[in-house]
């Protein structure tokens, strides 16, 4: 749904391609073309909304992927071409953010809340049993002690 | 004229909700039958003044009315009537007075349904449903009025965005909105029973289809717009995990939540904090939703109203509802003391743990969303968060999810054996790592996404089926037939709805780890191969639409020499828009889709041209359907229709009454 209005807003500027990877990017090689659109899944077209440059239309993505597919002819492993981008553009490109410093939390948040999730149910569900099979139909102390009175009179 | 009429009914709706909120709580905490009796004539009113006030802006849009300054920015002569109608929604204003309109009519059919709800309880319904009107009829008066008109109206309008002139996406937000809004009516029933400070199982039993309700045409909405995505976009993609798209998928989640948590509250009376807790977050959500989008904080390609102002008047509306309603809840939350006794093995528990994960899994969702601002302001570190994050920390939780299901739906209440209740479970369960197994050796060295999520869906499918055959009992073929045709409603509906999951798992999956994909430029009589099957570039020609000029090209498929299909994909210009879209065709099949798009024309006269096959991806909407259809069987079922207001004198036994 989003690149719709990336579309909306982009489409103005370049009346041109509605297309994201053209025929003359791919590379003749298959396994080096595999590996660098795999690459370019991760990594964000900068002037877009969270588009990857694999999705995008945006000339910069074009650039952006040609770029990868360069450092991949030169020889490059995923990791340096990953390594080189993040150098120039920040870890803004990244669309997984790498599980280092502040960001551990991001990562960890969803396991974290699970463990107190379950801890809570684990208490909770003990209660329940725990709590007598009458349940509120037994009658409490003030209550019985108001039975007794009347059963006495 | 009209048009002044319609924003003057406006403004005098926003005095009825002042009235809708204030009379009837006030009649509510002294008991004046009068006051409470008030709430319905003025959710009644409001209702009809918001319709008229609407019906002013459509008539606006219809009849082209350029003096309007919306319908200037939004509309033109030349678009066809459905997309005229259409485009009062297809703006923030409009969109927002649609939005009021679902809300004074859910507040109006609460109302007018409302006859066996005890008068106190509906008083204070009706009166946070009108706290809610009057804050979002103030949003739209003072922040974003949609009947302001031009002095000099401009010859013809600019015309509504191509991509949204499309009958999949002109109907993706009155779906959404009544999802959305219509979790107000479980908050507003939540805010009541804590001033009320009292839950019961009747609660439950009337909370219970309204948020059906809601979570219905949520999954419709999102179903809509992922359905959308997936035939116009050009590639095919059906989810992004965008914020928009996010801010549509936690209250969908949370609903689901909510839908199977006010079951143990009416069938067992446990929960019931838990359950109330749920029905603010839901509505809260769907507030966090209507934040993001209309501020544009979180740079969504989808926040067409970035506008600060709009931005913190939201805000404030989500701090004091959410805020106030979880202050209320911390104060009173201790009095709902819960009645029914269940062991650690049970039903109950196995909707325990559906809550902890759905709801887990909307807290994934939700952190992963408003990460990148979190990080940008605490941290200064500018990340993005992207599909790669979330295919990764958010699956897990459906994975675990869709294995205990259909154990989950099957266990009995109270208290049971889980070896028990697993063992005729197992053949399906053994059948299902099968299917798997079959497929993963089939498929030789791809991901394990394809026979994991197969394996997961055919299991739900077998547990639904199992589910539904159980509740049969023993005896004779013929009389268990019977039996299962005269089932509960709620019955076949939890069994459709579990099925459609799977269904739709299944889609997901196949869909991510089999498609492939074709990039080529191929010329005018040229034919290449696309996976099984021949593609030829038979023709392109260039033609006129009613606002838009259009490439087409025509592209006949073939399978071993017999023709498949001829499609027509298109690439479109809508002049006035100024803005090319790409028209993908698609083959649709049971088991595949066959999908091309034509690009540009190439240097050496040829056309760039996409294709995929894109494995069982019909089952992703289609298991949203079935989903719904589930939805509205359970929500069909007589407990609701004859006995939705009983408040039991006694409860009946747990095990007699139909279990969703």
């Amino acid at each position: 749904m989003r690149r719709a209005f990336a579309i909306a807003a982009l489409g103005v500027m370049l009346a041109g391609p509605v297309f994201a990877v053209l025929p003359d990017e791919i590379l003749p090689d298959p396994a080096l073309e595999a590996r660098a659109r795999e690459l370019s899944k991760g990594l964000r077209c900068l002037v877009c909304r969270n588009e990857s440059i694999d999705e995008s239309n945006a000339d910069l993505a074009r650039d952006l992927r040609i770029l990868v597919r360069e450092r991949i002819v030169a020889g490059d492993t995923d990791a340096e071409v990953v390594a080189w981008l993040v150098d120039r553009y920040g870890e803004y490109v990244l669309l997984n953010p790498p599980a280092t410093g502040s960001t551990l939390i991001l990562w960890i948040a969803g396991p974290m809340m699970l463990v107190f999730g379950l801890g809570g149910a684990a208490v909770y569900l003990r209660r329940r049993r725990g709590a007598r099979d009458a349940g509120d139909m037994a009658l409490s102390d003030a209550e019985q002690a108001r039975v007794d009175e009347i059963l006495r009179s | 004229m009209f048009i002044e009429l319609g924003h003057f009914a406006l403004i005098l709706a926003l005095m009825v909700a002042v009235i809708q909120m204030v009379v009837p709580l006030i009649g509510a905490q002294q008991g004046w039958a009068g006051w409470m009796a008030a709430g319905d004539a003025a959710a009644g009113t409001q209702f009809l003044l918001i319709g008229f006030s609407f019906a002013a802006l459509t008539y606006a849009f219809v009849t082209s009315d350029f003096s309007v300054a919306l319908v200037v920015a939004n509309s033109h002569t030349a678009k066809p009537l459905i997309y005229k109608v259409a485009g009062v929604w297809g703006n923030h204003e409009g969109s927002m007075l649609l939005w009021v309109l679902i809300l004074s009519a859910y507040g109006a059919a609460a109302a007018l349904f409302g006859n066996n709800l005890p008068p106190r309880l509906r008083a204070r319904v009706l009166a946070v449903q009108g706290a809610i009107g009057v804050a979002f009829l103030a949003f739209i008066l003072f922040t974003s009025n949609p009947f302001l008109r031009l002095e000099v109206p401009p010859f013809n309008g600019k015309d509504l965005n191509p991509l949204l002139q499309d009958p999949g996406l002109a109907f993706h937000p009155p779906f959404l909105y009544l999802g959305y809004v219509g979790l107000s009516m479980a908050f507003s029933f939540a805010v009541a029973a804590l001033i009320e400070g009292r839950v019961d199982a009747a609660w439950g039993r009337w909370v219970r289809p309204w948020t059906l309700a809601a979570w219905i045409f949520l999954t419709i909405g999102i179903a809509l717009g992922s359905w959308w995505a997936y035939y116009e976009l050009g590639w095919g993609g059906f989810w992004f995990w965008d914020p928009v798209e996010n801010a549509s998928f936690m209250p969908w989640l949370i609903a689901a939540a909510l839908l199977h948590s006010a079951i143990v509250v009416e069938k067992r009376e446990a929960l019931k904090s838990w359950t109330i807790l749920l029905a603010i977050l839901a509505f809260g959500f769907s507030m966090i939703g209507t934040f993001i989008v209309r501020s544009g904080v979180l740079t969504s390609v989808h926040a067409f109203a970035t506008d600060p102002t709009r931005g913190v008047f939201v805000l404030a509306i989500l701090a004091v509802f959410t805020g106030g309603a979880l202050m209320l809840y911390a104060a009173r939350a201790g009095t709902m003391e819960a009645r029914g006794v269940f062991a650690p093995v049970s039903r109950e528990s196995a909707l325990v743990l559906n809550n902890v994960l759905l709801a887990v899994a909307a807290f994934v969702v939700f952190v992963g969303t408003i990460w990148p601002l979190v990080a940008e302001l605490a941290f200064a570190r500018k990340l993005s968060v992207g599909a790669p994050f979330f295919n990764a920390a958010f699956t897990p939780f459906m994975v675990a999810l869709a294995i205990i299901l259909p154990l989950g739906a099957v266990i009995p209440w109270k208290r049971a054996r889980a070896g028990r209740a697993m063992r005729p479970l197992w053949p399906f369960l053994v059948l299902a790592v099968a299917f798997g197994a079959l497929i993963w050796a089939m498929q030789t060295g791809r991901s394990a996404l394809g026979p994991v999520g197969a394996a997961l869906g055919v299991w739900l499918m077998l547990g639904a089926a199992f589910d539904l055959v159980q509740r049969t009992g023993r005896g004779a073929l013929r009389a268990r037939l019977g039996r299962l045709l005269r089932l509960p409603r709620a019955d076949w509906g939890k069994a459709v709805a579990h099925g459609g999951l799977g269904i739709t798992f299944i889609g997901i999956s196949a869909m991510l780890a089999w498609q492939q994909e074709v990039i080529r430029v191929v010329k005018v009589g040229e034919t290449f191969a696309l996976g099984a099957y021949e593609v030829r570039l038979s023709d392109v020609q260039r033609l006129e639409g009613p606002n838009y000029l259009t490439t087409m090209a025509f592209m006949d498929i073939s399978r071993d020499g017999s023709p498949v299909a001829r499609l027509t994909p298109e690439k479109r210009v809508y002049p006035v828009a100024g803005m090319p879209t790409t028209e993908a065709a698609i083959d649709n099949g049971l088991f595949r889709d066959l999908y091309l798009v034509i690009g540009d024309p190439q240097a050496d006269g040829g056309w760039a041209v996409r294709g995929y096959v894109k494995p069982m991806a019909n089952w992703i909407w289609g298991g949203a359907i079935i989903m719904c259809l589930g939805g509205f069987l359970s929500l069909s079922d007589r407990r609701y229709r004859i006995a939705a207001g009983a408040r039991p004198a006694t409860q009946a036994p747990a095990s007699r009454v139909p279990a969703e």
